[in-house]
């Protein structure tokens, strides 16, 4: 959907299905407002790399783009195999596109088996449009011949629009090797059926390519065009997703890499981590550049030394960084708790996968809110954000750092396994030195200086870092008085509690609510977090064009949170959170209003505000979809007033 | 005067350390005879002696009995959680090679809860100095066995004796790939604990330094024989090793000449059941440190960072008309 009220194209674009194509005249373009399109392989063979092309040309048309990794279940599947299918969904538009969106349009196939994958996933839109490598039909192994005859057969039955190409034989043309260079072939034929500019396409080819030799180049520049000519020769397919020229310069990763980046553009100059999917390749780029900025990457022995490795870092130095995941949040724990109770800067990454224990490695869910809220035991305020956008993986580093070492705090940073590998553009970041640390303070400190001289006013004490001259104390978890020393006294076990809480209410007064998503008031209210911003505020716009006041509102502190959410709530006629993780089903005969457990936000918002809020949320390890949310909301429109 | 003249009088007037400018304002709390104070003691001779600055020496623990003492040094002091006062360390050394960094752990802290940090501390080799006070009993919770408690020790988790053998924290450590510095000393020989602790100070990597220490509140005599007996003393002594003064050579005979990069013999050393050995068992000077080898190569600045930033923004650009995008590869 676009902001701009071109969303009114969705859908009418009518598919003529013509099984046996004839060469034809060049054709008007039918006008899209979005599609989204699926590359998938066995790996290795480049629908990645297509689709990120893909991707990267359309963005650099103006278009908007979502683009995420379908990852294949094992390092090395079998070939032809359903649990082997690798590739990319790109999802492009004409306005901003936020998230990855509903089922697929178009999906180009390496083999029936891959593509099966996608079908039975509930990926492919039904009567979508299948173009597939039909080298198959002549395989010498009569099961692989028979196998994929059934496949085409049966989606052909579906009523799937369905293209059988002969990749491999047209590349054969140009290369020995079919299996490398596929991917520029197809590409070539997805530019073609999107009308995409052809210079565009190139100068992205010979982008990916510059390091390699003129030669390899050439090659994959004629790849591109036979693929583009091939298509315009064969196929009945011609579409346009109209979009703005790029104005400003713009850049596209993942949201990995843009937490790395941030961390680089923090000023953190240690991270401590050990490898945990989906969090590790954010640690990956970052050892690839943190050395060259003069920085560290340590790879500790396990995540309590990563967290406690990081916190003598931040002890003796700039603030740290640790990036993990569930699993490895588990086991920081204690090392928080020290971090909060000595007051120790500390900024740690969860990049949320399916729980509990080993879980979902590679999945989607946002099971970790409770657990960064009250993970660890006693009472440890720390605070907690979620980031919705690649662009606010960045930046959301460079603000933790800054709240960190303003408020001597442990900061939380959720994202989670769909943002880890989807890619989006943003406008591209102009370098600000304000976003550094400055200096570690070597200076000596006041003769009466105490090194928890808490403020009365926001429970701030300066740190003593060593080094400082006069500063010298001993730093402890236990329960300690202003000179830090151990202290089981009541009242100073108490002045501590208040204290570091008190920072916290200090912080929360600096937050500024975001903007309701829609209109102020209303029948339904949506409130997420994290992730699922796109997809809620995509169904918030497609219900209010069907006439629904529904509005959304997206939380980016979760500790604390911001006033003025129960003012919005209050003017609402009912409330309900859309949350990537478990909540128990109303309809399950043993579940009832007393033993209903309830997703992590609904629960935070009923006990702050006592407002009836519902919630609605699936922890099936994938993105919520646009289209269920919706399907969520117009049911809960449909209750009676108080029935949950 | 110059500037860097009254600079250099302000450094000697402030290098004048005396041992009480290494002990704080609180006073030990330890049980009468515990060998902890003893070992207080010869650090704080030895800060004295190398005339560190408070300010630039950093005693790092973890949780324990042992664990108390920086909180009576006069240093910066960090008193982590219970196992974990090596990664602590590691991470205060990685970016401050300018500070003295001493880690203070007891047998429980180290060699249970703690063991996975111990191996690997070893193996990283950072440049600190690893005080390991075995007790060989948990002491703070109240006696229960720990991994170095003798076979059959009597605790309040083993009534009717510990099952097993227990762990043999030299012949571990000796075992562990990059171990460049180990040694042992007992706290009732007060001029040695402090020559050893000197030595350990003076490599360049992790020393490791395990010191027998006497718990008499729940240990009652387990040392007794030792102190008793100078000759079930060994001293390891070479000609680069230990200074002997004359009055503790003359008490404790039983030496041995040993060469500190033998690392057979410091095994056979290691596992020695009747004598308790005493002095460097190993000592290699050449093993690289994890905090050498990744201290940056270039200091952190906002100039460098700028530059990286945009290098890799390069690689991810999407560019307007007026940008070429093959240019900004090349
Ligand atoms: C995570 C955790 N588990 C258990 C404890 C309880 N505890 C504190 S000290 C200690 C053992 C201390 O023994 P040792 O390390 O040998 O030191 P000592 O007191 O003998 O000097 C234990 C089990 C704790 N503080 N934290
Ligand atoms: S219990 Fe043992 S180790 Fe602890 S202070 Fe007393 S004597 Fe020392």
């Amino acid at each position: 959907m676009t902001s701009d009220g071109r969303q009114d194209f969705a859908g009418t674009a009518e598919f003529r299905h013509d099984p046996d194509p004839t060469p034809s005249r060049p054709r008007p373009a039918e006008v899209l407002a979005e599609s989204i399109v699926e590359i998938v392989s066995d790996s290795g063979e480049g629908a990645q790399r297509c689709g990120q092309s893909l991707a990267a040309i359309a963005a650099r048309m103006g278009n908007g783009i979502w683009t995420v990794e379908i990852i294949p279940a094992e390092i090395q599947p079998p070939h032809r195999s359903v649990a082997g299918a690798s590739g990319n969904r790109v999802r492009f538009a004409s306005g901003p596109v936020t998230n990855v969106g509903d089922a697929a349009d178009l999906v180009v196939a390496f083999n029936e088996q891959v593509l099966l994958s996608r079908l039975h996933a509930g990926e492919i839109k039904p009567g979508g449009t299948i173009l597939i490598e039909n080298a198959w039909q002549n395989d010498p192994d009569p099961a692989i011949v028979a196998a994929y005859a059934k496949v085409v057969a049966g989606v052909r039955a579906d009523g799937y629009r369905v293209y059988e190409v002969p990749m491999a034989a047209e590349c054969q043309k140009y290369v020995p090797d079919p299996r490398k260079g596929k991917n520029m072939f197809v590409l070539g034929m997805l530019c073609a059926i999107y009308s995409l500019d052809a210079e565009v396409a190139r100068a992205q080819v010979r982008f990916i390519f510059a390091k390699k030799d003129q030669k390899i180049i050439n090659a994959n520049l004629e790849l591109l065009d036979a693929g583009w000519a091939w298509a315009d020769a064969n196929l009945d397919l011609k579409y346009k997703v109209p979009a703005p020229p790029v104005a400003a310069r713009q850049v596209v990763m993942n949201g990995n890499a843009a937490l790395a980046l941030g961390v680089v553009a923090s000023g953190m100059e240690v991270c401590a981590m050990y490898p945990i999917t989906p969090a590790t390749s954010a640690s990956h780029y970052l050892s690839s550049i943190f050395e060259k900025v003069g920085c560290v990457v340590h790879q500790a022995e396990d995540e309590i030394s990563a967290a406690t490795f990081a916190i003598g870092a931040s002890y003796a130095g700039k603030c740290a960084v640790t990036i993990t995941s569930g699993p490895g949040l588990s086991l920081k724990q204690e090392a928080l708790g020290l971090a909060v109770m000595a007051e120790i800067p500390l900024v740690v990454i969860d990049v949320q996968r399916g729980g509990p224990s080993t879980g979902l490695p590679t999945k989607v869910e946002q099971g970790d809110l409770m657990a960064a809220m009250f993970g660890g035991h006693g009472d440890a305020p720390k605070v907690v954000m979620a980031v919705s956008s690649i662009e606010e993986c960045f930046y959301s580093v460079i603000t933790a750092r800054k709240i960190a070492e303003t408020f001597n705090m442990v900061v939380i940073i959720l994202s989670d396994a769909s943002l880890a590998t989807a890619q989006q553009p943003f406008e591209r970041p102009v370098f600000n030195p304000d976003w550094l640390a400055p200096p570690i303070n070597q200076s000596a400190v006041p003769e009466d200086a105490k090194p928890y001289d808490w403020d009365a006013r926001t429970g701030i004490a300066t740190r003593f870092i060593p080094g400082q001259p006069n500063g010298m104390h001993c730093l402890t978890g236990l329960a300690h008085d202003r000179d830090s020393h151990v202290a089981y006294d009541a009242a100073i076990n108490e002045e501590g509690l208040l204290q570091r809480s008190r920072k916290l209410a200090a912080f929360q007064t600096t937050l500024r609510l975001a903007p309701v998503f829609g209109g102020d008031d209303g029948d339904l209210l949506l409130i997420g977090w994290g992730s699922t911003k796109g997809a809620i505020e995509e169904a918030v716009t497609a219900l209010r064009a069907q006439g629904h006041k529904v509005s959304s509102l997206h939380l980016k502190y979760l500790q604390p949170m911001a006033s003025g959410i129960d003012a919005v709530m209050k003017r609402f006629g009912k409330v309900m959170t859309i949350e990537n993780n478990w909540n128990d089903p109303k309809d399950d005969p043993l579940i009832n209003d007393d033993n209903r457990r309830l997703s992590s936000l609904a629960l935070l918002l009923r006990a702050r505000w006592l407002v009836d809020v519902d919630c609605w949320g699936k922890a099936r390890g994938q993105p919520l979809k646009p289209s269920a949310i919706m399907q969520a909301a117009l049911a809960k429109l449909e209750t009676a007033e108080g029935e949950q | 005067m110059t500037a860097s003249m009254s600079q250099c009088l302000m450094q000697m007037v402030q290098t004048d350390y005396q041992m009480s400018d290494y002990q704080s304002e609180i006073a030990p709390r330890w049980c009468a005879g515990c060998g902890d104070n003893a070992i207080l003691t010869a650090m704080q001779r030895l800060c004295r002696d190398e005339q560190l600055p408070p300010e630039k020496t950093v005693c790092v623990s973890g949780i324990g009995c042992s664990s108390r003492l920086p909180h009576y040094m006069n240093a910066y002091g960090f008193h982590g959680i219970h196992g974990r006062a090596l990664p602590i360390a590691e991470g205060i050394k990685i970016r401050r090679p300018d500070l003295n960094v001493f880690v203070t752990t007891g047998d429980g802290d180290n060699c249970s809860i703690g063991a996975a940090h111990w191996l690997h501390a070893i193996r990283y080799n950072m440049n600190l100095t690893v005080l390991l006070h075995d007790n060989q009993v948990y002491g703070l919770t109240k006696k229960q066995a720990s991994p170095t408690s003798p076979k059959g020790l009597k605790s309040n988790t083993t009534p009717y004796g510990a099952a097993l053998n227990p762990l043999n924290p030299l012949s571990v450590t000796l075992g562990v790939a990059n171990v460049s510095f180990v040694a042992q000393a007992v706290d009732w020989i007060p001029d040695l604990l402090y020559e050893i602790l000197r030595k350990a100070h003076q490599h360049r990597g992790l020393s490791f330094v395990r010191v027998l220490q006497r718990c008499p509140e729940f240990m009652g005599h387990r040392f007794d024989d030792w102190v008793r007996d100078p000759m079930k003393m060994r001293i390891l002594t070479h000609s680069d090793g230990l200074r002997l003064k004359p009055e503790v050579s003359r008490v404790y005979k039983n030496q041995e000449t040993h060469d500190p990069l033998d690392m057979p013999r410091a095994l056979a050393i290691a596992s020695m059941q009747e004598e308790i050995p005493v002095g460097i068992l190993y000592n290699d000077p050449s093993v690289p440190c994890y905090d050498d080898l990744r201290a940056g190569e270039r200091p952190n600045t906002p100039a460098l960072v700028k530059t990286v930033l945009d290098e890799e923004f390069d690689k991810v650009g999407i560019w307007p008309d007026s940008a070429d995008p093959a240019g900004s590869t090349e």
